[in-house]
Parts: structure tokens; sequence; C-alpha cells
């Protein structure tokens, strides 16, 4: 997704004067056109992300939509007051952008895993975090984040195309459909290509789900959605990020509010490093049950 | 500019403030008096007397707030009915400044070093823009110990930002003790010629002075910015509270306030 926030970035800026992009010096061989493009607009900040967000605010205030792009992590956990406090209190357009969301940086080790940024970030004020899952959907999000013109945080990771035929509604998309479905599944983030993998690997499981994402938090659950969901009777919620403060835990919210209840509701989510070993990121989504065969085991015990 | 201060002398209008700051802190059973008194004099020099229409002003020592709110009172920025209501449920005004409620208050502060940033930033988009308009950003001495005031330093000595002015309360006290004994002088002359800045040292207290070095200041355009580390008594004006730690927290007792009262009114309206 690198690739495309870079194109949607270069796009934006040529013909908005008012788009800053501050990186923490990071951006090899990924950003290099949009600091072509933008000039004195675009800033390398240093190695300095607390600094970098402050400054962020401070342009912000005086009329700049403001990017402010580094790794995940360095992005949400080193500057959290100052995005809590400069922007957010002050409600100013001011973006974090995280890239490798998740265990998206693989054997890079903990210190480069995010999978704690949406409980750190979507209960602050006026925020909005999106968590694209498929490659496509950067593109429209850019827009939608600089037209929101309020504080926002995209989690970057490695995603495939948006199925064909997929739906939006509220802050979610719906990605398969069944004509009868067993259960559904609401997935977070490029991790729902491997819920779509282990319904197209399996020959038992293929057109018995729905299968939606989760786009933004904090939710935004349309009337009549979470009842289509109760009445499949099973829920599957699939995130790489922890559990507290992730996806399951507000979407139990919101259903507990409306009143629904599920025959089976199981909550797959980053378990951190349970054996204290580390691998790449496929090797972290399996310790945490998040691979394609682990789903399938959870949707079989749904029928 | 016209100001209402031009109407009175300074030191007098030292002295009215300082007794309005005393009387918000009085009523409200609070402390930080200590240290809204020993920047109180750099403020009525910048964000009264210097600072334009369009310039900002960012006080980053949000707990001197008391002093920020009879600064703005006194230019018509807070009304003398929203002064009343400091500290009190319901209030634009609680003991750290709030955002979004007061022209003159551009951003939330109270939680130290993010002043500094966030002037930074002002100060490259001010340049961004072409406009000539000044930043000052006011911190504690004990504040510079935050990281971000030294990845603030580097970024605006890397950006140009000959805009942007820093002032330091150098009190010489912080939260728990003296700041050479805490984290060494990091409000050190010598550390921020070092790094390059535009250095002045200066009397805190001295408004005429502080005057002259921020018009001097203001005309210099060598792309360095600027740093008036000013020297201040904590408690300035109240022979009890001059360099004690204690007023950083305590509230006045009735026969104290009095006595701070007779110390101003003797200090800053009989000579």
């Amino acid at each position: 997704m690198r690739k495309e926030f870079s194109a949607a970035i270069e796009r934006i800026a040529a013909t908005d004067e008012k788009i800053i992009f501050i990186t923490g010096d990071l951006g090899y061989n990924a950003l290099e056109n949009v600091a072509a493009i933008m000039g004195p607009r675009f800033i390398n900040a240093g190695v300095a992300e607390q600094n970098m967000v402050g400054v962020a605010a401070g342009m912000a205030y005086k009329g700049y939509k403001v990017f402010c792009y580094s790794i995940a992590p360095f992005a949400v956990y080193r500057c959290l007051e100052q995005f809590r406090n400069d922007v957010c209190l002050h409600n100013l357009p001011v973006f974090l952008v995280g890239n490798g969301g998740g265990y998206g940086y693989g054997i890079m080790g903990s210190t480069h895993h995010a999978i704690e940024d949406l409980a750190c970030l979507s209960g602050l004020q006026n925020v909005k975090t999106w968590i694209p899952a498929f490659a496509d959907e950067i593109d429209p999000i850019v827009d939608r984040i600089v037209a929101d013109g309020r504080p926002a945080y995209l989690r970057l990771g490695a995603g495939p195309k948006t199925p064909e035929g997929s739906e939006t509604t509220g802050s979610f998309k719906k990605v398969v459909s069944s004509e009868n479905p067993k259960g559904t599944v609401v997935a977070l983030g490029p991790v729902a290509a491997n819920v779509l993998k282990a319904l197209q690997t399996s020959d038992t499981l293929g057109h018995q789900f729905d299968v939606y994402t989760a786009m933004n938090l904090p939710l935004d659950l349309p009337s009549g959605l979470g009842q289509q969901w109760a009445d499949s009777h099973n829920l599957l919620i699939v995130e790489e990020h922890v559990s507290i403060g992730g996806l399951a835990q507000q979407l139990s919210v919101k259903l507990l509010e409306n009143g629904l209840s599920f025959r089976q509701f199981v909550s797959l989510s980053a378990q951190g490093y349970p054996d204290g070993l580390y691998g790449d990121q496929s090797y972290h989504q399996q310790q945490s049950g998040l691979d394609s065969t682990s789903i399938q085991e959870k949707l079989a015990a749904f029928l | 500019m016209t100001s209402p201060a031009l109407t009175t002398d300074i030191t007098t209008l030292s002295g009215q403030l300082r007794l309005k700051v005393l009387e918000l802190y009085n009523k409200a059973h609070a402390g930080h008096i200590g240290c809204s008194l020993s920047c109180l004099d750099m403020m009525i020099a910048t964000l009264i007397l210097r600072k334009q229409e369009d310039d900002t002003f960012i006080l980053s020592k949000g707990h001197a707030a008391a002093a920020l709110y009879v600064c703005l009172n006194h230019l018509g920025e807070i009304t003398d009915e929203q002064l009343q209501s400091f500290y009190k449920n319901g209030t634009t005004l609680p003991a750290h400044p709030a955002p979004n409620k007061h022209k003159g208050i551009p951003f939330a502060t109270g939680s130290l070093g993010h002043g500094f940033p966030i002037a930074s930033g002002i100060a490259h988009a001010n340049k961004l823009q072409g406009n000539p308009h000044a930043v000052y950003v006011l911190m504690s001495d004990g504040e510079t110990n935050e990281g971000t005031t030294w990845e603030a330093a580097h970024y605006a000595i890397q950006q140009g930002l000959d805009n942007l002015t820093v002032l330091i309360d150098k009190n010489g006290l912080q939260g728990f003790g003296q700041t050479a004994d805490v984290f060494g002088d990091t409000a050190d002359v010598a550390k921020w010629k070092a790094i390059g800045f535009e250095v002045v040292e200066a009397d805190g207290h001295d408004v005429e002075a502080l005057l002259v070095t921020l018009d001097t200041l203001r005309l210099q355009t060598n792309g360095k910015p600027k740093v008036i580390i000013a020297h201040t008594v904590k408690g300035k004006g109240v022979s009890y509270m001059e360099n004690r730690l204690e007023w950083h927290y305590l509230p006045m007792t009735a026969d104290l306030y009095d006595q701070a009262c007779s110390d101003i009114n003797d200090r800053y309206f009989t000579a």
C-alpha cells in the first residue's frame, strides 16, 4: 500500500497547496516522487517524532493539512501525547500515517510492530482511524481524510485488490456474500486476505459465510447490519491487533447496545509474542491463530 | 501598536497584574503562584507590549496560566466575568490553558515540552506563507529538560526559523529541587549558543530592557532562531515566596494573602 499511498499524495499535492508532508526520516525508495513534487512542503523532520507531530499541529493551526509519516509504531507510540494534546484536542487536520501496521515489519522484531496502535488512537477526541484491507482503497481514503479535515490515522499494510462486487455501508465493506450464511466474518485490515484464502481453499466452507472488512474506527454500525449478522447466528472477528481496544471489543459494545446476540462469538486477535520467538509476518499470524488454516478451523466449528 | 498598558507606567502595570494573579489564586485557594509571578514581567513585555495582531504567543509552561489570563484580561481578550470563573466548574479558564476557547490561547498547554515544537511549526508555516509574523513561546527552565526542547531546537535551526523567539523563565527551581541539582542546567547560555541559537541573556523582571531586546531581535533576520534566557525570581514581588520551591504548590492562607498584597503595594506602588 506504500506505493499507492505515495501516488495518492503526489496526486493531491499537485493541486492542493495546503498539503504538507512531514516524514520522520523514512521513505527511501518510496517517497522520492513526493519530495520532488512538493518542494519545501515536503519536510524531513529527522528522527524526532514528538517534534514532528508538534510541528504539524502548528502548521495545521496556520491552515495547512499535514501528513506525518513513519513506520507505524514510531508514528503512534513515541508521539502519542503530542497527537492527543496538540492535534486531537484542537481537532486539527494532522494525519498520522503508519507503514507496516500489525506484524507488517515481521522479522524486524517487536519494536517495529504495531499491534496496539488502534487501541491507543481510536479513543482519542475527534480522531478517525483508517485500516484499509485492500491496496486500491488507499486512494479514496486519502481523499476522504483530507476532505474531512480532522485528526486521522492511516494504517498501511500489504493488501490485494478489493474483490469485485464489494459494497460499503458505514464503517464496513461487504466483500463476500452468501445466500444463506451460517455465520459472518468481520476482518480488520490486510489480514482479511487470510479470511478470503481460508474460504477459497476449503472444499466445505465456500459460500457459507458473509465476509466484511471494518475500514475505520470508531465504528459506524448502520441500523440493520448488526441484525443481519445476528441472523447468521455466528460471528468471527479477525484482527491483527490485540483484543483490548481493537475491533472485537469496540464491535461488542455496538452489538450489545443493539441487543444483539450470537450462538457463537469468536475473536481472533494478535497475541503478542506467546513463545518469545520471532519471524516474518506470516509466522506471527500463525502464532496468533490469524493464518488461513486457523481461520478455517474456527469457521468449521460454526457449521 | 496601541496598548492599554501605555496609559500607565510599567511598574504600576506589573504591580496591578500581580495583585490580580494573587486575587485569582486566593479565591481559588490554589497553587502555582510562584511560577506565575516569575514569568509575569516577560509576558507583559512580550504579550502585552510587543506582540502584534498576527503574531503568535504560546505559554508553554501552562501552569502559569493565571499570569496568561490576567494579561489577556488586560488586553481585553478575556472579560472580567470570565476571569472570575478561574478554577470554577464550568469555566473556560482551568488551572492549565484549555483548547479552542480564547483567541489568545492558540493551544492547550500544561504537559511540558509541547509549546516549542508547536511554535516551530507555526514559525515554519509563516515562512512558507511568506508572512512577517513573529512567534513567541515562553518556557520554564525546568521544562527545557524535556527531549522535545532539543528536537524542536534543532528543527528550528535546520529550518532557519529566525521568526521564532523562545523565552526561558530561568528561576532556577523546578518541580522537586533546584535545576542545577536535578538535571543540570538545560537553560545554559553556552549550550543554546553551541547548537546555533541567537542567544540573549536578560533580567526577566526588567521590562524596559526586555522591550529593547525584543525589538532588536525582531529586526535580526540572519536565519537563526532566537532565545532570551531570562533570569527571574520565583514568587517575584512577594517576600516570603521569593526563591522558595514550596510556592510552586502552596495556596495562601488569608493572612499570607494579606501580606502578599501588602508586599506588592509596597514594592510596586509606593516607591
